[in-house]
């Protein structure tokens, strides 16, 4: 199989040129050392000036750490109560109000972001003027806005793997003496986490990327990371952003090259050890 | 056969009505909605015995052995192991362990983990845990697989593994579902003495659900078979398979020819039934209670049907007819002999001779069985 086709080898290199060249060009662009960001200035660069610039721009470390830590709780509350509907819904066949949980959990995955974003407002707004709570918004109702969105992906996940779950593992662990809630905390738990971690980090990469909710529900002074870049981009497209973008892309690759090798390894340690 | 109902301490304790049952099941039922998956069961099982639900999928074998283990409860009765009443009793504080069809290991633990589990459970002392882990893995020949993943193991050794953790808290009861089901045929055979002789050797009673008719008459002391939630016989492999009290019993254990005819004479030693199925008369020595006229079966085991090319001598159990089809086996051959009114009956004959019988194909044959032979059944 040395000799393949011309056309089978041009798709190949046309798609990952297509998918992959926008992003290179950034990236290069990231050590580019003229103000202008479309201009090459051969003679500075490559530079890591803007890497240096972008670390001294408080506006961004402080949106950086307020993205980080929306982030963080809403990725953990999410997973919380994503894999608690996740597991109600694939476990429990009949009870009160099964439709509409399942409706509830599933539409934002369907809604525009504009109108979650905006009722979530006018919610926030209301209970404000009504009951005092929450006063205000800024990042703790933005954390429950982006909870109510993401939780809806953990569930999914969760709730998928769930289905496939051999329920016969867990009336072993009964039979075995296991009471009930030590069966979830010992069998159940520990089986599904792959799941459930994959919802962590779905939950976390939607909130740190999030713009328009986060419009909505932000208040001042709690500006993220999105909407930060965002309103620098409306004011032309500053270097600054493409070290950003290419720190951002660096760690991605980084966690999932990682990530993809700890499983090639555990698979690779398992064949051999069957074989 | 015989010789199965042996190994239970002392001999035939069912046959002893003095003898207290070990686990007794009393009028159960289970209904899901309206389907009635198990249908008013009352059973004794004695200490030592292994004892097998038999029965086509769907008949409610699965769900007796779901109550007995506690995740099911019935509908109406009660279930008592050693005397104490554990209807109401969750699976997890029954002195009961089963092994389940799909083995259920834990994947996340290595051999010795899951072997261990249950003793966890109890809070046993450490070091006594990983001494009767350590007994209870070399007993099932896994004592060098301790600290394998459940995933890096062959089937066979998983179902040792799903014994051996089964077995391992010493359950008065263990309840095993289809447990030779996911093994191949060869394994099959050479796992089913395995599992006799660690009977034998631990002295817990087995309850184990099968559809496998060859299987169950294997291991068990008894068996009962079981059709729509209800036991229709239970009794001695020997018993079940000699003696069938209806024609689904006859038909399910083994195979058989079924003859229809009516009672003609009908005295306490003996019976004759005119069959026109069999094209002839069928005489069995032996006497039951029916008027006469009434529609009978007569039931023949193809191993005990004879077969010559030459007419036998008498005009009862004699039959013609042409032989159809022979399927060699090796040990033994199939003949399907069709008779003159069309009724095909299966017959068994040994291959004694390495010198093969002169009977083939569309050749006509006399077919000849004895008195006691036949097994008269009315339903």
């Amino acid at each position: 199989m040395s000799r393949r086709p011309l056309f089978v080898v041009s798709c190949l290199a046309f798609g990952y040129a297509f998918l992959y060249l926008p992003i290179a060009s950034m990236v290069v662009f990231s050590f580019n050392a003229s103000q202008l960001v479309t201009v090459w200035d051969s003679a500075h660069s490559p530079t890591l000036h803007w890497f240096a610039a972008l670390f001294q721009d408080q506006e961004m470390l402080g949106a950086a750490w307020i993205s980080l830590k929306v982030g963080l709780i809403n990725a953990t509350g999410a997973t919380i109560l994503g894999t608690l509907a996740g597991y109600g819904l694939a476990r429990f066949e009949k009870f009160r109000g099964r439709f509409t949980l399942n409706a509830m959990t599933t539409a934002p995955l369907v809604m525009p972001e504009v109108i979650t974003g905006l009722s979530l407002l006018l919610m926030f707004v209301a209970l404000d003027q009504s009951i005092g709570w929450p006063a205000g918004r800024g990042v703790g109702t933005m954390i429950m806005a982006h909870m109510t969105f993401s939780m809806a992906y953990v569930t999914v996940v969760v709730r998928s793997r769930m289905a496939t779950f051999d329920r016969s593992l867990e009336e072993a662990a009964m039979d075995l003496g296991a009471r009930p809630v030590k069966v979830f905390f010992v069998i159940t738990l520990p089986i599904v986490l792959p799941a459930i971690l994959a919802g962590w980090l779905l939950a976390f990469t939607l909130s740190w990327d999030d713009l328009v909710i986060s419009s909505f529900t932000s208040g001042p002074s709690s500006s993220t990371l999105p909407m930060v870049v965002f309103s620098k981009v409306r004011l032309g497209v500053s270097p600054e952003i493409n070290a950003l973008a290419t720190l951002t892309i660096g760690t991605v690759a980084l966690l999932v090259t990682g990530a993809s090798l700890w499983i090639a390894r555990r698979d690779a340690a398992r064949t051999v050890a069957t074989g | 056969m015989g010789g199965n109902e042996d190994r239970v301490a002392g001999t035939a304790p069912w046959n002893d009505p003095e003898a207290r049952p070990y686990v007794e099941l009393v009028r159960v039922s289970k209904s899901f909605g309206d389907f009635k998956a198990v249908d008013d069961v009352s059973l004794k099982i004695y200490r030592g015995e292994i004892f097998c639900l038999l029965g086509a999928s769907g008949c409610g074998k699965t769900t007796l052995l779901r109550m007995l283990g506690g995740f099911e409860t019935p509908s109406t009765g009660r279930i008592l192991i050693d005397g104490v009443d554990v209807t109401d009793v969750p699976p997890y504080e029954r002195p009961v362990n089963m092994m389940f069809q799909s083995y259920a290991l834990f994947p996340h633990f290595n051999v010795e983990q899951n072997v261990a589990f249950g003793l966890k459970q109890d809070r046993v002392p450490k070091a006594e845990i990983r001494e009767r882990v350590a007994a209870m893995l070399d007993l099932v020949k896994l004592g060098d697989y301790a600290k394998r993943r459940v995933s890096q193991l062959s089937g066979g050794q998983r179902q040792r593994v799903a014994l051996a953790r089964a077995l391992v808290k010493q359950p008065k009861l263990l309840l095993l579902d289809e447990p030779l089901g996911a093994l191949d045929k060869k394994l099959r055979e050479h796992t089913q003495f395995e599992l006799i002789g660690l009977q034998e050797k631990l002295g817990v009673t087995f309850l184990v659900v099968t559809h496998d008719q060859e299987e169950a008459m294997t291991l068990a002391s008894r068996i009962a078979v079981m059709d729509h939630g209800e036991i229709v016989q239970a009794g001695t492999p020997a018993e079940i398979y000699e003696f069938p009290v209806s024609r689904f019993v006859a038909d399910f254990i083994g195979s058989v020819n079924i003859f229809e005819g009516q009672l003609i004479e009908d005295e306490p030693e003996y019976v004759r039934i005119a069959s026109e199925e069999f094209g002839g008369t069928i005489f069995v020595n032996h006497g039951i209670s029916s008027p006469p006229g009434a529609a009978v079966w007569a039931a023949v085991r193809p191993e005990k049907i004879g077969m010559t090319l030459a007419p036998p001598a008498g005009t009862d159990n004699v039959a013609r007819g042409v032989v159809e089809e022979i399927a060699y086996l090796g040990d033994q051959s199939i003949y399907l002999v069709r008779l003159p009114g069309g009724k095909r009956v299966r017959v068994t004959q040994p291959n004694v001779s390495r010198h093969a019988e002169s009977i083939g194909r569309d050749q006509e044959v006399h077919l000849s069985f004895d008195p006691s032979s036949p097994v008269v059944l009315t339903r």
